[in-house]
């Protein structure tokens, strides 16, 4: 193969990373330089050594194939490993709050492997999980083959450069402190870059379809990358100090820069946790059980619906601010509103089991994908009931809202994507069956009973915090020092801890699973009960 | 008028019956006559291959 362009592109980025580091104007942005600089220089010797300077013969090149899974296998390969890393972290964090001599100064206190794990859960885990199915999906939805060639290839490196520059940020000590978008202006410009590529590619397939129709998943998957790009420029709108410097300023200020970071921050969840997540329940959960999906138009209005309602509930994270009160009132009223459509893509995706529930005993992968979906409802219950001003009034700054995030992380966005790596890794390295099905078993209820330890025991934590910090005395007085409030978290968060040190448990045997599978063994087991072949009866 | 006043009564006016009416119609063309056949049709795209 020869990589004569790429190589001189990234020789060249290696060099100006090196320019940037000598002339930075301050000591983060030149070790950040540095890591560029080796992360590039690298790439262009992994590519000088797979280069062949043998002349190409006429007809040689390896016979197209009608997908472009190459780079889906590589993203599918990513978002396990970023995922045990995020997954990792998370419970480093976990045991630094109980634990607080965990905090090692400077490049791994709290403050600076907080943003590293939920960038690496949201964006490196998510995101390739993201990026990964809606290649995949796309072109066998639109029976066509990837669009734009090798641009593929960028988007997926190049996300992973964000990532790697992401991270290392965060522990240089690097950030704008806005929430889930804490990288600096020059990762975001970057970011920029790469998201319009994937714009491209995506839109692209969709173009050059050959199937009439648009399956409703792509819907979901370009609704996402749409919105996203929109919300990531607004929010990250800001004036460098220096073209050579890691410090910018907001073009917003006050109450203004609040909304936007929250008009961002909500709707990250809600197109690329939710819109992003429910295209991958469309395409998978009806392969998985070989259903049509129950209601392919409860799906298109599903989709109206939310996309029209999320963007409007960004305001509840902002209750009894000084963001005006029509403002909150309206978040919390389309809050409440989001949960009718949540709930008629729950039913829809439950129902598509109908007639096949006999699956959720037989097969853990559904039994997966179907936990993912009342994780699902779970939270966009829940959500919506916190939205609720009085409600909010107790539980906002508490631990109830780290609860009510991780059971639509860990519930929903894992186990859907849990879900979907099990259904690609035999497709895409052609394997009869994976490794081990009955890992499976294991990885789901390591991962359920993690949640359900992790969401039960910050409800507890998060109302005891909530009512003790608003309990006055006959005189007017708080009862409680925060510090106190603080001190009668160490049980929970200890609890906490065990329960995301149960979920890592379910990923690296996830891990293991999955590498089993790509090197093509097969354990011996004895099938999952049920599983045998049973007489299908007449519909 | 300030902009902000004049952007604020567009969305809450037109704005919202501009988005209403839409939605609207995306419901009603989801329910037209024939649709559940297209629906149908749709809905088995990704089983059509592997």
């Amino acid at each position: 193969m020869k990589y004569t362009f790429e190589m001189i592109v990234l020789g060249l980025g290696a060099f100006l990373a090196l320019v940037g580091a000598g002339f930075a104007q301050d000591r983060l942005f030149g070790a950040h330089m540095w890591v560029l600089f080796f992360v590039l220089l690298g790439g262009t010797v992994v590519l000088l050594q797979r280069m062949e300077f043998r002349p190409a013969v006429a007809g040689a090149a390896p016979p197209r194939s009608e997908y472009f899974d190459e780079v889906v296998k590589y993203g599918v390969i990513a978002t396990v490993f970023w995922g045990v890393v995020g997954f990792l972290v998370g419970v480093v964090v976990a045991l630094q709050l109980a634990f607080p001599d965990l905090n090692i100064e400077p490049w791994f206190n709290f403050g600076r492997m907080r943003p590293l794990h939920t960038s690496a859960v949201i964006f490196a885990f998510g995101g390739n999980a993201l990026i990964a199915t809606s290649f995949y999906v796309v072109q066998r939805t639109s029976r066509a083959r990837l669009f734009g060639g090798n641009l593929g290839w960028f988007v997926f490196w190049g996300y992973q450069l964000f990532i790697v520059l992401a991270a290392t940020g965060y522990l240089l000590g690097i950030t704008q402190s806005r929430e889930y978008a804490e990288p600096e202006w020059y990762v975001d410009l970057w970011l920029t870059i790469v998201w319009v590529a994937y714009l491209i590619t995506f839109l692209g397939t969709i173009l050059v379809r050959k199937e009439p129709h648009i399956y409703v998943a792509n819907w979901f998957y370009l609704a996402f990358i749409v919105t996203i790009a929109m919300l990531h420029i607004v929010n990250n709108l800001a004036v460098p100090v220096s073209f050579l410097g890691s410090k910018s300023y907001s073009a917003f200020s006050g109450v203004q820069d609040a909304l936007t970071q929250w008009w961002y921050g909500h709707n990250a969840v809600g197109f690329f946790l939710t819109a992003g997540f429910l295209a991958m329940m469309y395409y998978f959960i009806p392969k998985q059980v070989n259903r049509p999906i129950y209601s392919y138009r409860l799906s298109i209005i599903h989709f109206w619906a939310l996309i029209f309602m999320y963007i409007w509930a960004g305001p509840h994270h902002l209750h009894y601010t000084a963001l005006p009160d029509w403002a909150q009132t309206l978040g919390m009223v389309f809050s409440v509103m989001l949960w009718m459509p949540s709930w008629g893509g729950m039913i829809n995706g439950l129902m598509t089991l109908s007639g096949a529930w006999d699956k959720v005993r037989t097969d853990p992968i559904v039994r997966m994908m179907v936990m993912a979906v009342a994780f699902y409802g779970m939270a966009t219950f829940e959500g919506p009931m916190m939205s609720i001003k009085t409600v909010n009034s107790l539980s906002h700054y508490t631990d109830w809202t780290i609860g009510h995030v991780h059971s639509g992380a860990l519930g929903w966005n894992g186990l859907i994507t849990f879900g979907a790596i099990y259904y690609l890794v035999p497709k895409l390295w052609n394997r009869e069956r994976l490794y081990s099905v009955r890992m499976v078993n294991w990885h789901f209820w390591l991962a359920t009973l993690g949640i359900v330890v992790y969401a039960a025991v910050m409800w507890v934590a998060g109302i005891q915090q909530g009512l003790m910090w608003r309990e006055y005395d006959d005189q007017g007085f708080l009862v409680y020092s925060f510090a106190e409030s603080v001190a009668a978290m160490f049980p929970y968060y200890v609890l906490r801890a065990v329960g995301g040190g149960l979920f890592l448990a379910g990923a690296l045997l996830m891990a293991f699973n999955v590498t089993m599978t790509i090197l093509g063994r097969v354990r011996d087991e004895a099938p999952i009960l049920g599983a045998a072949p049973a007489p299908q009866a007449a519909e | 008028m300030e902009t902000y006043t004049l952007m604020r009564h567009f969305a809450d006016s037109w704005g919202l019956l501009a988005m209403t009416l839409f939605f609207l119609g995306v419901v009603a063309f989801i329910f037209r006559p024939g649709a559940k056949n297209a629906a149908d049709q749709a809905a088995s795209i990704p089983l059509k291959e592997d």
